[in-house]
């Protein structure tokens, strides 16, 4: 329950006006009783209009299942979702599914990770476009197949009407994306949630892919929340990062103000992760020593003190509180640590640099 | 695809003819054979010896055969020296086969209809009432022996409730055309609907008894195939797309679980048709079965080669049907 502070540390409409998505204490609970695992502990963030916002953390940490909670797209059984997240002043958990099912798609849409199994095989992909605007906007196949063919145009799919009638797996990794980001974009969402949209795809291809997407958005004026274990990707495209580590955010910064002075440990674990040209390339990168398996319970104390350099006594003992940072670091910076970072590592000579070692 | 085909259809002409091979040497050395089989008691030695003669058995096994396949390939399967003495061969297949055909038709019908949406509600409800009682069902359906089924099926409602005929293909001096010799199908042509119905009276228990594997094996499929395609990334996306619930099951779930459904559909025929021998003695159902157990009875050679070969042949064609009905529903398979 010391988490609870958290709602009241939110500093809400950091840029002014309403936000689009105000997500307020966000818990999902698998199982139950002894068993029960919190995936996500009391997220809260919120997106404005147009605004990209990132949530990066390393495999695990709960990005997928924030998503798909605001998405209402979990498993309907052995899950517990609590808090609040309010889209353009409603609040989607209290939505029937039929009022869900309405605005999934319509007002808010979702991309995936994997382009290859999130396209159905058997059926061509002009239907799959075309689907979601028969749905939400009533149009006859005919057009719908039309306005689908001038969609995979926009996303850069090469002679589109003969694509129409192929299937996914006629497509390369990178067009079956486009293809995905075309079927979520057809209607004209005010949200997008991209959850991991690159990471089954070549370096080279990622870059197109999120070039893409940044110039869709910032087109049409949708709002993005961006999911990576890569802060790589956060660095062109966000305008605000939530960094998560075992369920709770742990930091949250404008992207300027985060990779000037990263204050977690963690964040800074992941700054130094960031591939650079100097090094060679297809390392498996390791964020930060040590594994999730690592985390002590939140409970009794920060998550993250097993792998952390700038561990201190009062780690172990008492969970830190997700409070606002030194605002000359920043505006409306939040922080979780005991002990953060004073400097940025990457500010140190790279001889002293020891991350990952 | 139209190389497909052919090549397929190559295929199966060759297997045809090592399977003739096989059934004529596997026939002829059955113990007992044509002649004791057709004089019985009454035969003399001299009497056998001109009915040897009479039948060409006397000719060495691979003369004889030859001298069936020259005929074969004209039409000409010989004539029956069975119960049906007299008759071409090829007549006793043409005349019985649509019974069969019919009654396996039916059969498929029956478990498909019912198999399919139980399938996919048990998937939907793991673990539920539903789910839990079509499964034991199921396995009920597959452990019982076709014949003892129809023979409870019949007592029941034939001999005991009286509801529905206990034997025969139609009510004996009914007034019914017969252009195809598929009863339903000719007094629906020929606008008999009392025929059609008495016809269609006449299959119910045969087919409902011999639907029994077919429908659990399909329920069983499905009930997998929808389980597993429900936790697909792409049901997902449907999801995420806003679909109605019925666009996702139609589009998203059915069409890709169909793709297991209809394979086994295909594995299943030669099950029906060694099913079907069954039930067709049971119901006194004159279709190829009945003919084929007579047919071995009295080592009617001609009338039991025919009607094995075509039995086959006829495997061979919906199989391949099935295969093309899998490159139709599946685009990745490429024929
Ligand atoms: N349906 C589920 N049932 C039980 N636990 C789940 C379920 N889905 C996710 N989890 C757990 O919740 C935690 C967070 O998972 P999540 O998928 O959100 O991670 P992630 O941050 O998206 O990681 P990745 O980078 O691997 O995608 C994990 O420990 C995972 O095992
Ligand atoms: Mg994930």
């Amino acid at each position: 329950m010391t988490t609870q502070a958290s709602t009241t540390a939110y500093p809400s409409g950091a840029g002014g006006g309403e936000p689009l998505l105000s997500v307020r204490d966000l818990t999902v609970t698998f199982g139950r009783g002894g068993r029960a695992f919190t995936a996500v502990d009391h997220v809260s963030f919120d997106v404005q209009p147009g605004q990209t916002v990132g949530l990066v953390g390393e495999s695990g940490c709960g990005k997928s299942v924030t998503s798909l909670a605001i998405m209402q797209l979990l498993p309907s059984r052995g899950n517990t979702v609590s808090g609040t997240v309010s889209f353009a002043g409603e609040d989607l958990l209290s939505l029937s599914d039929a009022q869900m099912r309405d605005r999934r798609g319509r007002d808010l849409a979702m991309i995936f990770q994997d382009p290859l199994s999130s396209l159905n095989p058997v059926v061509p992909l002009g239907t799959q476009v075309a689907e979601v605007l028969q749905r939400h906007k009533g149009m006859k196949n005919a057009p719908a197949q039309k306005r689908a063919a001038e969609l995979l145009d926009k996303v850069g799919i090469p002679d589109p009407t003969r694509r129409l009638k192929e299937y996914p797996h006629q497509l390369s990794g990178g067009m079956r994306q486009r293809a995905l980001i075309a079927m979520a974009l057809a209607c004209e969402p005010r949200l997008l949630i991209a959850d991991e949209p690159t990471t089954a795809l070549d370096v080279t291809i990622q870059a197109q892919i999120l070039a893409l997407l940044k110039e869709l958005v910032q087109d049409s004026g949708t709002a993005l929340i961006m999911i990576t274990h890569d802060l790589g990707v956060v660095a062109g495209l966000c305008d605000e990062v939530n960094v998560l580590y075992g369920g709770r955010i742990v930091e949250r910064a404008g992207r300027h103000d985060l990779f000037a002075r990263p204050r977690h440990p963690y964040t800074g674990g992941l700054l130094a992760s960031i591939p650079r040209l100097t090094e060679e390339r297809g390392r498996r990168l390791t964020p930060v020593p040590g594994s999730v398996a690592d985390n002590i319970p939140w409970d009794h104390g920060c998550a993250f003190a097993p792998r952390c350099a700038s561990e201190i006594g009062v780690c172990r003992e008492r969970t830190p509180e997700l409070v606002p940072d030194r605002p000359e670091l920043g505006a409306d910076r939040l922080l979780r640590c005991h002990n953060p970072l004073e400097s940025n590592p990457l500010d140190d000579a790279p001889t002293t640099e020891e991350s990952g070692a | 695809m139209l190389r497909f085909i052919v090549r397929r259809l190559l295929q199966a002409l060759i297997a045809l003819f090592v399977l003739s091979v096989l059934l004529f040497a596997w026939l002829r050395s059955l113990p007992g054979g044509v002649v004791s089989a057709l004089l019985g008691e009454r035969g003399t030695p001299e009497s056998a010896a001109k009915l040897r003669a009479q039948l060409g058995l006397d000719d060495p096994i691979p003369v004889q055969y030859w001298r069936f396949l020259e005929r074969a390939v004209q039409g000409d399967f010989g004539v029956s020296n069975g119960v049906y003495r007299g008759q071409p061969a090829l007549d006793v297949f043409t005349q019985r086969f649509p019974a069969t055909i019919e009654l396996s038709f039916f059969a498929i019908l029956i478990a498909l209809t019912f198999a399919i949406p139980l399938g996919y509600f048990a998937a939907r409800r793991r673990g539920g009432v539903l789910d839990t009682g079509s499964v034991v069902f199921s396995l009920v359906g597959v452990a019982v022996p076709v014949f003892f089924l129809a023979y409870v099926l019949k007592y029941l409602f034939a001999v005991r409730w009286g509801l529905l005929p206990p034997s025969g293909r139609q009510t004996v001096g009914i007034n019914a055309t017969h252009i195809t010799n598929f009863y339903v199908l000719d007094a629906l042509m020929t606008r008999e609907w009392d025929a059609a119905w008495d016809a269609l009276k006449h299959l119910v228990l045969p087919a409902l008894a011999l639907s029994s594997i077919p429908f659990a094996v399909v329920f069983r499929i499905t009930r997998a195939a929808v389980i597993d395609v429900m936790d697909e990334d792409y049901v997902r996306t449907a999801r995420a797309k806003g679909l109605t619930a019925r666009t996702i099951r139609g589009r998203h779930i059915m069409r890709n679980a169909l793709i297991p459904v209809v394979t086994i559909v295909g594995l299943q025929i030669g099950a029906l048709l060694a099913g079907a021998v069954l039930t067709e003695k049971v119901f006194a159902f004159q279709g190829i079965g009945q003919a084929l157990a007579i047919g071995f009875e009295l080592r009617d050679y001609p009338v039991l080669q025919v009607l094995i070969m075509m039995a086959a042949l006829i495997y061979i064609v919906v199989n391949l049907l099935v295969d093309i009905a899998y490159a139709v529903i599946d685009p990745r398979v490429r024929l």
